[in-house]
């Protein structure tokens, strides 16, 4: 296969940083994946007993599909055109048109119609990103961000996956860069990001977001198997470690990649201390990573009670100290 | 997480299809990324919710086969929908869906309501009535 040249591909963890980063290379903006997660404030943590998906309560490591995006660009100075369509003939058509221009073009689409993912990552979720650059005999060349290498889908493929329906059902969303700034103020965009994120994590006053909703989460972890019995409390237990590692985290739940964007803010606002910040989130993630560890023994023996579950829930209180602790020195660097 | 340690226990999760990318650190201190093919506490976390998709598919494959209710009900814990999901992609109710899910209703559904049940698992009408395909189903 003769590989397209117009649209550079770059694999990223996570699609909605890996769709901008790659159009906006295409435009000759060079930001890393890293660099737009921390710009759009992605590191976040939620617990939502209420809200629930498959019946297990949701634990999420960042914000809500789409927000990342629309901060990066905001902050950037970035336009971008969007469009949503009823009619799912005229959404393939105005992508056409965009194609045929030239315009490579970013789109929403659902995962579980995705023939190039592996079968393991195939379930109703609607919010993935993906670009479309070039059409062929009725193919669609696609850069999908958490591939390795380009993909393709044919017309009835790709129209199936924008009209996935369910939540967040994508409606044919497509969207594409319309006006970059001349001058892109990156160090303010950086330091930006950063304040929101700790903000996020340490000032929210409901008892679910950010380093508090990592201690309500303990206290519920603590609680599984006497409330939900083994194999519930297992199946609970076990979606979150599915949010922290499952596609598109980079390891440990988006901290390993945030500890890369502090890194590699360090060197642009030239501020040393953002560098060692950058290494003790590394520290941060390996307790998650850990955290992991004793929930996947947990799941390999669910059918018996396992003791683990006091343990999981301590070091759940210990993350929430070390994040709490960092993210207010992270605070004062930025301030 | 250095990046040496980065873990590469394949399960075959990604069926050979892609590597992710993890964040670590190198010997000098500076974030990199390293393809992993998994992990295990990750690969045993998807595999248990796999497990219980599959558990969902076999009682329903159970009940389609003793006739308590129709091949509906197989097809959608085979595509891990639920009867709201399904319903939003026939643009049609919920109870209705459920209806459909009593073999005796399913009986006299119209060609077209059938193809388009069909088109929406992604196979054909016939796979769809044909419960003897669901014997050898595993």
């Amino acid at each position: 296969m003769d590989q397209p040249i117009e649209f550079q591909h770059k694999q990223s963890a996570h699609c909605e940083n890996g769709v901008v980063s790659n159009l906006l290379r295409f435009y000759g903006i060079n930001l890393s994946e890293p660099m737009v997660f921390g710009i759009g404030s992605g590191l976040f943590f939620s617990h939502m007993p209420f809200l629930k998906v498959g019946g297990i309560p949701v634990t999420s490591f960042r914000p809500l599909p789409g927000i990342i995006f629309k901060r990066t660009s905001r902050r950037l100075g970035i336009s971008f055109e969007r469009k949503k369509f009823r009619n799912p003939k005229k959404a393939m058509e105005a992508l056409d048109n965009n194609l045929n221009q030239g315009i490579p073009t970013g789109m929403l689409v659902g995962v579980y119609n995705l023939s190039y993912f592996p079968d393991a990552y195939r379930f109703h979720f609607n919010a993935h990103n993906l670009v479309a650059f070039r059409k062929e005999n009725n193919t669609y060349q696609i850069s999908d961000p958490v591939m390795e290498g380009y993909e393709q889908l044919t017309y009835d493929e790709l129209l199936r996956v924008r009209y996935a329906k369910g939540i967040f059902a994508p409606n044919g969303h497509m969207y594409w860069v319309k006006n970059i700034p001349k001058n892109i103020h990156l160090e303010q965009a950086i330091l930006k990001g950063i304040k929101q994120t700790c903000k996020d994590m340490l000032t929210i006053p409901i008892p679910l977001f950010g380093v508090r909703g990592i201690r309500y989460l303990s206290r519920k972890v603590r609680n599984y198997p006497r409330k939900l019995g083994v194999r519930k409390a297992a199946s609970y237990t076990g979606q979150i470690v599915r949010a922290q590692e499952e596609i598109g985290t980079g390891g440990a739940g988006f901290r390993f990649m945030y500890g890369a964007f502090l890194q590699e803010a360090a060197q642009i606002l030239n501020k040393p201390v953002l560098r060692d910040l950058s290494i003790e989130l590394s520290g941060i993630g390996d307790l998650w990573r850990e955290f992991a560890v004793i929930t996947g023994r947990i799941v390999k023996n669910r059918n018996s009670l396992d003791e683990s579950y006091d343990k999981a829930a301590d070091l759940l209180l210990v993350i929430a100290d070390r994040e709490e602790a960092f993210f207010k020195k992270l605070k004062l660097a930025v301030s | 997480m250095k990046a040496k340690d980065v873990p590469q226990d394949d399960a075959n999760m990604l069926q050979g299809k892609l590597r992710e990318p993890i964040y670590s650190l190198d010997e000098n201190g500076n974030y990199t990324t390293v393809q992993s093919v998994g992990w295990n506490p990750k690969n045993e976390v998807m595999k248990e919710a796999w497990d219980q998709v599959n558990e969902k598919v076999e009682n329903a494959r159970k009940k389609v086969l003793s006739g308590e209710l129709s091949p509906l009900a197989y097809y959608i814990e085979k595509n891990i929908m639920d009867i709201g999901l399904v319903a939003n992609y026939m643009g049609i109710w919920r109870w209705t869906v459920k209806r459909h899910l009593k073999p005796k209703f399913f009986a006299r559904l119209k060609e077209e309501t059938l193809e388009k049940y069909a088109r929406v698992f992604n196979i054909t009408k016939e796979q769809l009535i044909d419960t003897n395909l669901l014997k050898s189903e595993k």
